[in-house]
């Protein structure tokens, strides 16, 4: 996994996994009475479905980012204005 | 008086508040006095107690009676519920994690420690810190709510102050257990509520619907319900005005929850990076049940319940609809299995709140200003005591402030909370912003919410001022201002208030660090965000 030493972030693309259950905040997309399902307006089964959805996205980068090495005793050898240093 | 109810409810309630005393006992460490102990269970709760504790923590009993409410009383919008808990665990997946290594190996308790670290300001540390209490205060006066719900639907519907005498018995008792046995109380607990609430709900949205013609005739109710009312808001379908304030509500929430003490308190009481994330993954399970829950507010038009009044505020209770709906629709043991579930349900969230709490106090203000050489087993005790004011003051709330005063105050709480989000959520991540840009946001981004919040008027119209959450665009006014002039389409105070908080934030960050002000001392170190419990580096539980 790349690491930056400076900055202390870590990423995986697998991560971009977790914007897919904010698509559920689209509205438009889902706010209809048909078609129904066991009686159940789109609008509610819709949602219903994104919780599979969100529980597979979020799984699905647990399992992918679990076994990245840790990042562990490198020393330290920046001051506290070295790692502001990019603001400025 | 509805006795098999209030025997069933009785025994449960009784079982639970043995477990609470038990769990002083229960995987105990070296002593108890030690917030490590007390206020976090001795951080190394595994997933199945993480699971019942946060998820018994998150899923509160006022969620599962204000919820279905909403809905019975206008429809899709109170459905928000679910989006907000289903986008919550992708937000907060990867933050978490952060925090948990971080306050592991500098030994945070609260959220507040982490800012005091990672900015070197107490002052900082404090206002998070008293926002913190300040947010949670009328949220364990809701919890009183819920459960006092099911007291007076089983027939404890005293008038007066008198009438909250059950209530105050219930609280007591927990007081007592809490103070005792800490984070273990409402862990132990925890795992009966969530089994009755998954009992209940499992077996109310199989047999309910079947009774009443199935989900197709109880949606067309409840549209035919909303359709003849003049509100113009509710219905079974969202409409143009409310679809932004439902997605914003639902974003804001998301974004709150877990900055709220007593969600992290849960967090970092677990024993490691994989306990939290294997958490994410499983906690949905709850989102599920609380969005079945939630149609049964549609249930309940359909069955025809008409909420209790409350006879010490002489006013019909919509928060009685789902106790009712059970006790009218199901044999009494079973009604009082349900009320039982509900007003356990009330008491693990209201204990972890309260220690959560109590952390801050005891480490943020009491530590930092009142007694800095407090010894670990001083804090223990402030912390114990600070949990009985906490507690006693959210009954107060209660009996002597009308209950729509805490729903009110929860309603602002959601947005004071938000305002924290730049000084403990993303300085996870990056520490650019100055901490003088962190005070003025906050200050900017609070004083901006209570005026927003200021200006809407309850949907009765009964009242002026703090009547919901859901600001229309057009009253959205900067300076005086109004970009949206005319838009009736409503969205989510947070969200507005949020924003003003990180535009000032960064203008002010700007200029300090073109002034070269000081910005504090760093304590926390890039590699402290990935430690796992495996590692040396993680601070000894416990150490003195």
């Amino acid at each position: 996994m790349p690491s930056d030493p400076k900055t202390g972030l870590r990423w995986s693309n697998w991560n971009l996994l977790l914007i897919v259950p904010l698509l559920m905040l689209i509205t438009p997309w889902f706010n209809f009475d048909q078609p129904r399902l066991f009686g159940m307006p789109f609008f509610y089964w819709y949602q219903f479905a994104f919780v599979p959805l969100g529980v597979l996205c979020v799984a699905l980068v647990y399992i992918k980012t679990k076994d990245q090495p840790v990042v562990t005793g490198k020393p330290d050898k920046l001051g506290v204005d070295d790692l502001d240093e990019g603001a400025n | 008086m509805q006795w098999t109810e209030l025997i069933v409810f009785s025994v449960l309630f009784l079982l639970v508040t043995v477990m609470g005393f038990v769990a002083a006992r229960w995987q105990k460490g070296e002593t108890l006095e030690h917030l490590d102990e007390w206020g976090l269970g001795g951080r190394k709760f595994g997933s199945w107690i993480t699971w019942f504790l946060v998820g018994g923590d998150l899923y509160t009993a006022y969620t599962f009676v204000a919820v279905p409410a909403l809905m019975f009383g206008a429809g899709a919008t109170g459905f928000f519920a679910l989006p907000y808990t289903v986008i919550l665990y992708p937000i907060v997946f990867l933050p978490l994690v952060r925090m948990w290594s971080v306050s592991r190996v500098h030994g945070y308790v609260t959220p507040a420690d982490f800012v005091k670290g990672r900015y070197g300001s107490h002052w900082l540390a404090l206002l998070i810190a008293v926002t913190g209490i300040f947010a949670t205060m009328p949220y364990i006066a809701l919890q009183l709510v819920g459960l006092e719900a099911v007291l007076r639907s089983m027939g404890l519907n005293g008038s007066g102050v008198l009438g909250h005498a059950p209530l105050f018995v219930a609280f007591v008792i927990l007081a007592v257990y809490t103070y005792q046995s800490g984070l273990r109380a409402p862990a132990l607990i925890a795992f009966v509520k969530d089994i009755l609430i998954y009992l209940v709900i499992l077996v109310a949205i199989v047999y309910l619907p079947s009774k009443f013609g199935g989900w197709g005739e109880i949606f067309n109710d409840a549209d035919a319900k909303f359709k003849a009312t003049p509100a113009p808001g509710d219905g079974i379908l969202l409409n143009a005005n409310n679809q932004l304030q439902y997605a914003t509500l639902a974003l804001g929430s998301a974004l709150a929850l877990f900055i709220y003490p007593h969600s992290l308190t849960g967090i970092l009481a677990s024993r490691g990076r994989n306990v939290i994330k294997r958490n994410m993954v499983a906690l949905p399970a709850y989102s599920l049940v609380l969005g079945l829950l939630a149609l049964l507010g549609y249930v309940a038009i359909s069955a025809g319940t008409k909420p209790i009044v409350n006879q010490a505020t002489g006013r019909p209770d919509t928060n009685t609809i789902v106790p009712e709906l059970f006790g009218a629709n199901f044999p009494s043991w079973f009604a009082g299995i349900a009320f039982a579930a509900i007003g356990i349900g009330a008491l693990v969230p209201a204990a972890i709140m309260s220690i959560a709490a109590a952390n801050l106090w005891t480490r943020n203000v009491y530590k930092e200003y009142i007694h800095k050489r407090a010894t670990p087993a001083q804090e223990a005790k402030q912390a114990k005591l600070a949990s009985l004011v906490v507690k006693f003051g959210a009954v107060a709330f209660i009996v002597f402030i009308d209950p729509q005063f805490s729903i009110d105050l929860q309603l602002i709480g959601g947005v004071i909370i938000l305002q924290t989000l730049p000084a403990v959520a993303i300085a996870l991540y990056t520490r650019w912003f100055h901490v003088w840009g962190l005070v003025s946001g906050w200050v900017a981004g609070m004083a901006y919410g209570m005026y927003l919040l200021y200006l809407i008027p309850s949907a009765d119209g009964s009242r002026k001022h703090f009547g919901s959450s859901a600001l229309a665009l057009e009253k959205l006014s900067i300076f005086g201002w109004n970009p949206f002039e005319g838009s009736k389409m409503a969205i989510y105070v947070g969200i507005p208030a949020l924003t003003m908080n990180l535009l000032v934030a960064v203008v002010v960050t700007l200029i300090a660090k073109k002034m070269r002000v000081f910005n504090g001392t760093d304590q926390t170190d890039p590699s402290d965000y990935h430690v796992d419990e495996d590692s040396p580096r993680v601070k000894p539980v416990a150490a003195h």
